[in-house]
């Protein structure tokens, strides 16, 4: 049979369905509400939405391999435990390394990046190798993470960092905040991972076919293992840079981060069957989660009623997701 | 009443952009096995999915039993007494035999209608295979049994809903000769019991040996209904392709070099014994045998993909470590394999991606990043070498039809430039012209020099194209025989080990 002709109208909806809605929401609330368009006000959504964008493009690779990763809420607050416990003010009586020297302000950021990466490895190493379930791997990551966090502080806050470490989060490049540059850097690195490298196409071939990529010579297993890593990474950095902005390292800052990321990456087209996903479609998926948060609450519309639009617009997102693609065939 | 139990007249289907019945006539006759032929895209799949409710006919009339019926859905087709079984069986395989017969229409207890009688389900089932002369425990789960049997399973369905009008889609594709025998038998079954069959299948010495009448389909046009008797394999070749095709195996004689490929006592446990044989220098090496041999196993064990517990693989006369297909494809091999939508598509990804997921290495600089030039330029060159249909090489591959994606995972081969190139089943469920097309191609490889080895089931192929053929059966090499020497018969001895048995 000749391929079926889709109209250009209806390609063109079909392919950029994400940005017309983005657009259609920020134009709405543009008309609504005076203050939602101010720099001030873009700006704040940028900031609240960097730490769970970077956890989205993680989790966005991942879920292109056709995988999951439910440990990366618990990654952010083991990091940040990890992170602040190692930069605590040295005059602060109740730290948690009593003898700990003073330590440059990049050791905490490191040790934080490489616990986050360490994690994410290991969850790459056990579903590359045992065969286990992405989903039963990293359930068990979240838990032993989040414990880790717990048994680390005892379930205190760890105050009192130095300012050199807080302004990570805190401080300004240029016009914007740090974190937002950050955020807009990691954008970018995945999209040119995806894009312009092996490691990119190997994410699509294993998320599309596996057993191809196998035969094909593409070595799944390594790939995995950096594919979690990478997740585990964008986890660690997020959670570093949150808590600074925070000033103190909470081991319970992560949680249902990842819920959030994994909703941002499947608003934005990033399909659970695998094989496809774009940066793009995450990040106009991050923006439309914060532009709602942000403009419910300009509206003044009840957190609680926030929720359920939030579950509606991403069980939506999927059913037409599912229908575009179905179309293909 | 008219003789026909079931007419189809002038039916056309539209698909957005594309009409796929250009008003079709199909007559069934009770206790008439009917065949369907055509190439891939031709429209049979489409016509029968008009007649059991899975598409509706843009126009045209379906009539059955003398009455114009209109046919919704396939539940309907269903209790009208219309069923299909198709060609990739949907086994429930962790269920019974007889759940899987009487799903969505358990027989319920008397008293407690909410609650299924499993023991009027055994009693129903075992009189439906007593009816049928078939052999099987009602209660053995699918996950048991062999693909034959699953669709002996899929048939004694078909039948249990009374069903005047069975449409087979190439129900032999998976079948070794022995069980079509059994397929064959179980349709005269159905014919004596005045079933009207639809049998569709690619394979023509099937046409004739079961089916009655024939009907050619070609772009959404019926070319011909002709009794078989009226028929011969190149007038039915001829009808489906529009145009003589007196060369399927284009083969020419070319010259054989020095031994590339020697496998030397070669085992994997369960499937492979003591395997050795040699392939040279624009040879092409047939391999053959029943399907469950396990020529693929080999293929797979040589490719890297599977463990070996003795033997060695010599390339040029030197020994060479294959633990992983990496390692294969660095001592010059390439592995087309078998199943193309399990080991071969990424069928989300585009025919670019899909051509040069093998090769990626050649296409990165200095820096770590693709060059996206450069692999649309090799991708294109390709293209046209294997002249693949495709709207554009950014067209999603589960988008081109069976041919054109097998002639993408050869270019996904090619790309690498192989010395060694193994096509596990390279024909198959690809139409004629498409076939001849590969043909074609494999035939110029060993003219260039390549080393060919070619698994195929269909001994037309095998003995069409090979300079000589390897022969397996039951894990182990029983034959190998020259091109000079080779025809079906001997071949058959070798792959069901006959020979020995008789000497």
């Amino acid at each position: 049979m000749a391929t079926l002709q889709t109209p250009l109208v209806q390609k063109i909806v079909n392919r950029y369905a994400i940005f017309i809605v983005l657009g259609a929401m920020g134009a709405s609330l543009t008309l609504l509400s005076p203050d939602f368009l101010t720099p001030g006000n873009l700006i704040n959504v940028l900031i609240a939405e960097s730490g769970r964008g970077m956890l989205a493009l993680g989790v966005g690779v991942v879920i292109m391999s056709r995988g999951i990763d439910l440990s990366i809420g618990s990654i952010v607050s083991l990091t940040s435990v990890v992170a602040a416990s190692l930069i605590q003010q040295h005059d602060y009586s109740a730290r948690i390394f009593k003898d700990l020297p003073l330590l440059p302000v990049y050791v905490p950021v490191i040790a934080g990046l490489v616990t986050g990466t360490l994690v994410g490895m290991v969850n790459g190493w056990l579903i590359a190798y045992t065969a286990i379930p992405a989903f039963i791997a990293t359930l068990g990551f979240m838990i032993i993470a989040r414990g880790m966090a717990l048994m680390l502080t005892n379930a205190y806050p760890v105050p009192m960092l130095r300012p050199e470490f807080k302004i990570l989060g805190q401080g300004n490049f240029g016009p914007m905040p740090i974190i937002v540059c950050v955020f807009i850097f990691m954008v970018i690195v995945t999209w040119v991972l995806l894009n312009h490298t092996r490691f990119g196409k190997n994410v699509y071939f294993i998320g599309g076919n596996i057993n191809a990529a196998r035969v094909s010579g593409v070595r799944v297993e390594r790939n995995l293992i950096y594919i979690y890593a990478f997740s585990g990474f964008c986890a660690a950095l997020a959670g570093v840079l949150i808590t600074a902005r925070a000033a103190s390292g909470i081991a319970t800052l992560g949680n249902n981060y990842e819920l959030d990321a994994i909703a941002a990456a499947t608003i934005g087209g990033t399909s659970h069957t695998g094989g496809i996903g774009t940066v793009g479609g995450i990040v106009a998926g991050i923006l439309i989660l914060g532009i709602l948060n942000n403009g419910l609450l300009l509206l003044g519309v009840s957190p609680y009623l926030q929720q359920i639009v939030k579950g509606v617009i991403i069980v939506f997102a999927v059913v037409f997701d599912m229908r575009k693609n179905a179309r293909k065939v | 009443m008219s003789e026909y139990i079931l007419e189809m007249r002038n039916i056309v289907r539209d698909f957005p952009g594309v009409r796929a019945l250009r008003g079709v006539d199909l007559n069934l006759k009770a206790g008439v096995v009917h065949a369907l032929m055509g190439e891939n895209g031709a429209g049979k799949s489409t016509l029968m999915k008009c007649l059991i409710g899975i598409h509706r006919p843009t126009a045209g009339t379906i009539v059955f039993k003398g009455r114009e019926v209109d046919i919704p859905n396939t539940i309907t087709a269903l209790r009208m007494g219309i069923s299909m079984i198709h060609q990739e069986l949907n086994p429930v395989v962790d269920r019974t035999v007889m759940e899987n017969i009487w799903i969505a229409r358990e027989p319920m207890h008397k008293a407690l209608p909410v609650f299924i009688d499993h023991g009027k389900m055994f009693s129903l089932t075992k009189q439906l295979f007593k009816e049928l002369e078939l052999d099987l425990d009602p209660k053995s789960l699918l996950r048991n049994l062999t693909v034959a049997r699953m669709q002996m399973v899929e048939i004694a369905k078909a039948v249990s809903y009374d069903a005047e009008v069975v449409i087979m889609d190439e129900p032999s594709s998976a079948l070794t000769p022995n069980e079509v025998e059994h397929l064959f038998a179980m349709i005269r079954k159905l014919k004596a019991k005045g079933v009207a069959i639809v049998y569709i299948t690619h394979k023509m010495d099937e046409i004739f040996e079961i089916a009655d009448e024939v009907t050619v389909l070609r772009d959404g046009n019926r070319i011909v209904t002709e009794p078989v008797s009226q028929m011969t394999i190149d007038s039915l070749i001829s009808y489906m392709v529009g145009r003589n095709l007196d060369e399927m195996f284009p083969k020419i004689d070319c010259p054989i070099g020095e031994v590339k490929l020697e496998v030397r006592g070669l085992s994997v446990p369960g499937h492979i014994e003591d395997a050795s044989f040699t392939a040279r220098r624009g040879e092409i090496l047939g391999v053959s045998g029943l399907v469950g041999a396990g020529r693929t196993e080999l293929m797979e064990a040589i490719f890297g993909l599977r463990r070996r517990s003795k033997g060695e693989i010599l390339i040029d006369g030197k020994q060479v470590r294959i633990d992983s297909p990496v390692d294969a494809m660095g001592a010059g091999m390439a592995f087309v394999t078998e199943d193309r939508r399990l080991t071969g598509l990424v069928p989300v990804l585009s025919v670019k991606f899909n051509t040069i997921i093998a090769n990626m290495k050649a296409y990165v600089n200095s820096l770590g990043l693709l060059r996206h030039r450069k692999i649309s330029q090799d991708v294109t060159s390709y293209r046209d070498k294997l002249s693949i249909k495709t709207p554009s090489i950014d067209t999603i591959i589960a988008n081109l039809s069976g041919g054109n994606q097998q002639k993408v995972l050869v270019a996904r081969w090619l790309l690498t430039s192989p010395d060694i190139l193994i096509l596990d089943e390279p024909t198959r469920g690809i139409d004629v012209g498409a076939k001849a097309e590969i043909h074609n191609i494999i035939t110029r490889l060993a003219g260039e020099g390549k080393t060919i080895i070619m698994v195929s089931s269909e001994l037309p192929e095998i003995l069409g194209m090979s300079d000589r053929i390897v022969v397996v059966c039951e894990g182990r090499v029983t034959g190998i025989v020259d091109r000079k020497d080779a025809n079906q018969e001997l071949i058959m001895k070798y792959a069901t080990n006959s020979l020995r048995a008789s000497a």
